[in-house]
Order: C-alpha cells, then structure tokens, then sequence
C-alpha cells in the first residue's frame, strides 16, 4: 500500500513550499494517537491537588522511535534557510526512489480558522499560541506523521516540536510546561538545526518580502514599535534557546550561513547514516521486488 | 487554608487570605496582582442540571451585593466555533481534543477568569479542568498527561460537585437535548447502540468524577432532587465559604502586616 496517497487529498502537490499556508488537510476519521494510559505517576493525596510531576523525562522524546520509517526534521530561526535545505532534500530522496511525506509546521485545517482569527484580533496570550500549535501538531501528528512513519516512510517535517520549546519559552511560557504538553511526540531520527545570526537571517528575510510579520518578529512580547528592531530582539531570545535545545536534544548543527548547495551535501551526507538499515521496500509493498534507485 | 505542595506558586499580594495558587507551573509571564474575588466552580456530568442551577445563582449573589462573573467550558470567543466545528466533522482525537479544551480554558482564564477575581468578582466557573481529568480517564488517556497540560490552571476557591446516578441521568438527558455523539462516547466505539455507549460511558464519567470529589475535595450536592432543593444546598454552601472567607480576610486586615 502507497500511504503516502491516503494521507494527501488529491490534486495536492508532493513537493514542499515555504510559507504556505494552505499545504495539508486531514482526513475525517476518529484517529487513535492518544497517549495511552499508562500507569499514572500522579500520586493521590485526599483533599489536595495531586502534584503535577516535575521534570518527568518519560516522553517518547526521550527515545527512539519504534516505527519501520524515518522522522527527519529542520529547526531554525526564520530566514535560516531550514525550508529551502528541506525541499531539496525532497527532490532528491524522491528522485533516488524513496517513498516521501512532507509536513508542516501550523499546516493543520483543524485549528486555521483559531489561529488566524486569534493572530489578525490580537486575541492569543503566550500560553493559547502554545496551545494552538500543539493542536495542530497532535492533529498532524495522527493524520500526516504517524501513518507513513508506520507505514515505513521518511516523513520530513518543516519545524518540529522544538519550535514551540524555543519560540513559546521566549514568549514566556514555562519550559517544563511546554515539553509535557508535547510529551506524545516521537523523537525523529535526525533533527537538522540550521544555525544562522540574527543579521544574516533578517537580510535574507528583508531581501525576499517587504514587511515582516507581526508574531514572526516577536511584537507581541516585545511590544517595541520597529518591526526590525522587535525581531533583533525577540529572535536572539529564540536562537539563545535554540542553542540550550541543541544540547538537550542533540540537534545536529549545521553551519547556514554556507553556501546552499555546501549545506545540501553535508544533509545528504547525515541523512545516508540514518538510512543506513533503512527498508525500502516495505513502505512501496514491494516486498522481495528488486527496485531500481538512481 | 491549601497546602501546596512544590511546584505551586503563591501568585496574591499579600492582604488577601486564603491565598490562590496555580495548580501546576502557572502562568510566569504574568506580573502578580492581587486576586480579591472568588473562584467558584460546578461540577458534573452532561444533563446533570448544572447550568440550571448557575443561572440560578448569580441573581442569588448579585441581591447579596456580589459582583458576578460567569463562564462555561467551551465557551472562548477564540476557540468555541473550532470546538463545534472539528465535533461536527468528527476528526478529533483523545490527544486534540484536550488540547482543544485546554485552549480554550487558557483563553477564558486569562480574558475572564483572572481578570474577574482582579476586580474582585465572584467568578462561577461551568465546569473547570476537572472535567477534562474525568473525560480523558474515561477516554483512556494518559492522567499523568492531561494534569500537565492544566498545569496553567489556577486552583478553585470551592467545587460543588453536583451527583447523579446513569438511571436518575439518563431520563433528563432524552427529555432534554437528546443523546449527544461525543457524550455518548460513540467515538470510543464502546458499541454501535448509542444509548448502551451512553450508560457506559456515563457510568464511568460519573465514577471518575466521585472519585475526583475525593482526591480534589470537591463538596458534593445530591443532584437527583428538585431544582429547589439542589439551588437550596448549593447556596447554602456558598454562603458557608463566603462568610469563612471575609472572616478570614478581616481578620487578616486587623492584623495589619499580612506578610
């Protein structure tokens, strides 16, 4: 089975694009990703609020994944050049036969409406901007990542959750708070984290659109009145956290203020090691069928 | 007086008593105000008669010289057409539908709750996060998971608990709206019949709920009775806390300190 057709509607184009916003859609059916009921750590004390736990390191992020396919994600500060390193990754994973699925970060139809409405009425606090995000990445999670990782695909997702651990925890939401909140979400196999200053991004962001916008630059923690100067700001809070990220998580840096096609082969070259044991065939329903890859 | 224990902020100024506290890490972006008002919250299962009994209350407490300030689960200007919505078509998981819930609680603490309880309102909260505890057990979610996520929730002054059994439920529910597809559990695919998923269902929402009552210390109202009856207990209890609590804050403010 292609489940790369049963997650994308059709006349939806395979290949990534940057900023759209418009890029998936789920499916209707009831999914099952909850997190299942495991034997609760909460303990019970009568007439009390039973203590949340602290610093629980029990998420699935914490270890690997148990599915046949591969997770890759890019992180970044915007204008680090993360999506354009992704799209080419597509093309030649694709072109060299491997079956794709491509996901978006804030993509998800679910909570489009929520979000814009929130955005344009200035409506989201820092904690309902985090909640939203993790709607739409539970949501994306069941109906665009899961399946095809389980399905033995390589799943390449444009952000993953270390987005909201980096950008919710510069607008001031807790951090421990923040990863349970994602605590359901598996760990990919190769999480590429494209290290640029903030100077070169705001170049190159500045260089491609006119204006920046109004919660990329962070003016809704900031409330400075200069676009320019509220993302200096905001997105050197984003980078420092990033950098702490890239410890806890082992994030592999990758230098992005190199020539693109210099940045491409050192992706190849990582994404070779994870595809290593990799089986093709069993996400083509192949098996045993001798495939051609270029 | 609430024992917190590590991890619960004390987010009040200091001259007002009992002290509110977050129930996990809160909300660190927010400068600390006093909270002079009171958080007030019902509980119970679907049909139970809750928002028959809220509506009841506020003319009650506004004729006692209260301010009053209610709010509902699901009832965010940000969130509630995305709730009805994503019901409608049926795509939602255990996992997005608490985070839809939590969404949506975050967007009514922040705009109505918190500012309520700043200008000293008693605030009557439609169900709160214990609802989400007790739906998510009963969908079979991870607890440990769902407490986390309301770890941004500021713990209740008082929760009246309002009690019934699936049998006394069940009447009020066909006579009422009907039987719902989410409340029913239908999504939980207990069965094709929707009245069996409904008493199954129920049945464990409502001991999930008991079983909270006593972990949370909710105060539990006999919902099988009259709306009379029911309205008669709850305010009964109101007036219990209320006048305990301005005892306890004169008392203070005698004081003078209140360190």
């Amino acid at each position: 089975m292609d489940a790369r057709d049963t997650r994308r509607p059709a006349g939806q184009s395979s290949v990534p694009h940057k900023e759209s916003p418009a890029s998936v859609s789920c499916s209707s059916q009831a999914g099952s990703d909850a997190p299942s009921a495991k034997a609760t750590s909460v303990t019970v004390q009568r007439g009390q609020p039973a203590p949340v736990s602290n610093a629980r390191r029990t998420g699935l992020l914490y270890h690997p994944h148990p599915y046949p396919g591969r997770l890759i994600a890019v992180e970044g500060i915007d204008g680090s050049g993360k999506s354009t390193q992704l799209l080419l990754l597509d093309r030649w994973l694709r072109t060299r036969g491997y079956p794709v699925h491509f996901t978006e970060w804030n993509s998800s139809r679910l909570v489009r409406r929520a979000m814009s409405r929130g955005k344009k009425k200035n409506l989201l606090t820092p904690t309902t901007f985090s909640l939203l995000h993790a709607v739409d990445f539970a949501d994306r999670l069941t109906y665009q990542i899961l399946p095809p990782l389980k399905a033995g695909m390589i799943v390449l997702a444009d952000r993953y959750v270390y987005t909201a651990f980096a950008r919710d925890v510069a607008r001031g939401v807790d951090s421990q708070w923040v990863r349970q909140v994602y605590s359901f979400a598996p760990r990919p196999d190769l999480t590429l984290y494209f290290r640029v200053p903030i100077e070169v991004s705001l170049e190159r962001l500045l260089a491609g659109r006119a204006k920046l916008k109004y919660h990329e630059a962070g003016m809704d923690v900031t409330h400075a009145a200069d676009p320019v100067e509220s993302f200096r700001r905001f997105q050197s809070r984003v980078l420092a956290i990033y950098d702490e990220l890239g410890q806890e998580f082992a994030l592999k840096p990758i230098d992005a203020t190199q020539e693109i096609p210099a940045q491409q082969r050192l992706v190849r070259k990582m994404v070779q090691e994870i595809l290593v044991d990799y089986d093709r065939e069993r996400a083509q329903g192949h098996h045993g069928a001798a495939i051609q890859a270029s | 007086m609430i024992t917190i224990a590590s991890g619960h902020r004390d987010i009040m100024a200091p001259q007002s008593k009992p002290p509110k506290s977050w129930y996990g890490r809160g909300l660190p972006y927010l400068t600390k105000k006093p909270l002079p008002g009171h958080l007030i919250v019902i509980e119970g299962t679907d049909g139970v008669g809750r928002s028959t009994q809220v509506s009841l209350l506020s003319p009650w407490l506004e004729l006692e010289g209260y301010a009053v300030s209610s709010t509902g689960w699901t009832r965010s200007p940000l969130l509630h057409e995305t709730i009805n919505e994503a019901k409608a078509g049926h795509q939602l998981t255990v996992t997005t539908f608490s985070l839809l819930y939590a969404a949506d609680f975050a967007d009514r603490l922040e705009h109505e709750i918190l500012p309520a309880l700043q200008a000293g309102f008693i605030v009557i909260a439609d169900r709160y996060m214990y609802t989400a505890f007790a739906r998510n057990t009963a969908m079979g979610a991870d607890p440990a998971w769902t407490r986390d996520l309301f770890g941004m929730a500021l713990v209740p002054d008082l929760v009246l608990y309002l009690d019934i059994d699936v049998d006394n439920l069940i009447p009020r529910v066909v006579q009422g709206k009907g039987m719902d597809y989410w409340e029913s559990g239908m999504h939980l695919a207990l069965g094709t019949d929707l009245f069996d998923s409904f008493h199954r269902y129920q049945t464990n929402l409502i001991e999930e709920y008991r079983r909270l009552a006593q972990e949370f210390g909710f105060i539990t109202v006999d919902a099988r009775r009259s709306i009379d009856e029911v309205q008669n207990d709850l305010r009964r209890h109101i007036s219990n806390y209320l006048s305990s609590a301005d005892a306890s804050r004169s008392r203070l403010g005698s004081s003078g300190s209140g360190s």
